[in-house]
């Protein structure tokens, strides 16, 4: 299931952070984080809950500012954007919020159409359908077009948030505890999910997640954020291949009776 | 010496929350300022959603439609059923429609349409924003390279700034409506008479009053409860305060302006 690593370009960075610090009030959240992200790569960032990982990525789409360092994304320091340079990169990034952050008063079909028709305004009633119905057929749920999020389980709610983000067919996916309270069998069928959006659409991906079923499925890198600190780097063997006590337990708890 | 310690203890403590009440507080107003100036800054800068506006416009409009109905007809009612022994004292019952144009168009329309609107619409404003903040819609909104500001906010806000003057005359209307069957039952007075009564009665600052206390009235419902939701956290809980606050907040606010604008009418009146 794990997607190959033959499609990363090295020589393309798309993220490139460097001394990130980020605290809340007296909780120092992000300490000195460096990091590089690569054309065609899925990065899987571990951690336990609560030590900044979502931090991470809100940084790096914008949502929160960071208290110091460099966030590059595509080229551009997100930080010293304007508010329209920034609308413009996020086009091409994709965010799968934890709870999927559906819009309950629209259907799947609006849900989907709603970064589109507002980035896109040229876009004519026939192109907006072709595209829904690709992004629909790519998350394997043509069937919802018309359905409400309330009627839909966590796994199909997960699929069409993944989905919104991909009809903006964005160079950058930012997955935010993509199985995180899903069954074993949706985990799965999520894992395949992500590494079948990374080959259709040639994405680079940061996922967070503390499931290392998902970590090990998805990740061509994985590195281990503790403390506000990135702790180890490398493949997922390299990674648990430790006896820190801090590590060890991760994959104890999910590999080992 | 102790005694000494004992009483500066719990007066440092005293100082210390009194302080951060008053942080609270300076940080409080000012984010109003800021969501208040963004609204306006927002408002008047292109893309606009017209799409959104007309659903809001419908919603705030629309659907107020059979509360503000009954509200309104029942308070013509009760208004007129109330005033008629203390005219009747005097023998001046046929003086019944001015007092009623008077008292509806004046204060009873706006206030009444008003306070239902902070009621109905602040509440579904909070809670909706509120929810959406927490269930991180409005981030995803966002990060799709959409202004949740322009799209939730402005065309909320300026929703209700339309449809409370709407509604205010509607409500108006319907009182003056169920006034004039309460005063055709008992007096046996003409519709032709009522009318010419009503419209006698007042004048074009009363009208004209009662329209700009409503615009106004309209715009708080929306900016207090769009700010209360827009702003909530702390999950269910937070969602459930940004509804009450912004109906509580929203009706304060009413009365508040209530007072200003009729002393500055009062003012215009008689000088």
């Amino acid at each position: 299931m794990k997607k190959g690593t033959s499609n990363i370009d090295r020589s393309n960075t798309v993220i490139t952070i460097r001394g990130l610090e980020k605290s809340f009030g007296d909780l120092d959240v992000l300490k000195n984080i460096d990091m590089d992200l690569y054309q065609g790569e899925n990065l899987v960032v571990l951690g336990r809950s609560g030590t900044g990982k979502s931090v991470l990525i809100k940084i790096i789409s914008g949502l929160l500012k960071p208290d110091k360092g460099q966030v590059i994304v595509l080229g551009k320091d997100v930080a010293r954007l304007s508010t329209p340079e920034l609308r413009e990169l996020r086009q091409k990034i994709g965010f799968s919020f934890q709870h999927s952050a559906l819009y309950d008063s629209m259907t799947v079909r609006e849900n989907l159409e709603f970064p589109l028709v507002r980035n896109q305004r040229h876009l004519k009633r026939k192109q907006i359908n072709q595209a829904i119905e690709e992004v629909l057929e790519a998350v394997g749920l043509s069937q919802a077009i018309n359905q409400m999020p309330s009627e839909l389980s966590g796994g199909q709610r997960k699929r069409i948030g993944i989905a919104r983000t991909l009809i903006m067919k964005p160079e950058i996916m930012l997955y935010d505890e993509p199985t995180a309270g899903l069954d074993p069998i949706t985990c799965t069928a999520i894992n395949a999910l992500i590494n079948q959006v990374q080959q259709r659409y040639n994405t680079s991906s940061i996922i967070i997640t503390h499931d290392l079923a998902c970590a090990k499925a998805t990740g061509d890198r994985i590195v281990m954020l503790l403390d506000g600190k990135f702790q180890r780097e490398g493949t997922f063997e390299k990674v648990f291949d430790t006896s820190d006590d801090r590590i060890k337990p991760f994959y104890d708890y999910n590999f080992t009776e | 010496m102790d005694s000494d310690n004992t009483n500066s203890a719990p007066s440092g403590t005293r100082k210390t929350i009194t302080t951060k009440r008053l942080d609270r507080l300076f940080i409080e107003l000012y984010g109003v300022y800021a969501f208040t100036v963004r609204f306006f800054r927002e408002a008047f800068l292109p893309p606009y959603e017209i799409k959104e506006l007309l659903k809001q416009c419908y919603q705030v409009g629309y659907k107020s439609l059979p509360l503000i109905s009954l509200t309104g007809f029942i308070t013509g009612i009760v208004f007129t059923n109330q005033s008629r022994p203390s005219l009747a004292d005097f023998g001046a019952t046929s003086w019944l429609p001015a007092l009623i144009s008077i008292a509806i168009i004046r204060a009873l329309a706006p206030l009444v349409t008003a306070l239902i609107a902070a009621g109905k619409v602040g509440s579904n404003i909070g809670a909706e924003l509120g929810s959406m903040k927490v269930s991180e819609q409005i981030d995803a909104m966002e990060v799709s390279g959409t202004n949740p500001f322009k799209f939730l906010v402005v065309s909320r806000v300026l929703a209700t700034t339309f449809m409370i003057p709407v509604l205010t005359m509607y409500t108006a209307f319907v009182a003056l409506l169920g006034a004039y069957l309460n005063v055709h039952q008992n007096e046996l007075t003409s519709l032709a008479t009522y009318i010419h009564d009503v419209f006698e009665a007042i004048s074009f600052l009363d009208v004209f009053s009662t329209l700009i206390k409503s615009i106004v009235f309209g715009y708080t419902i929306g900016i207090t409860s769009c700010y209360t939701g827009y702003n909530s956290s702390k999950g269910t809980e937070g969602v459930g305060k940004a509804a009450n606050s912004a109906v509580v907040a929203s009706m304060f606010l009413i009365f508040i302006e209530e007072i200003l604008i009729v002393t500055v009418v009062n003012y215009l009146r008689f000088s």
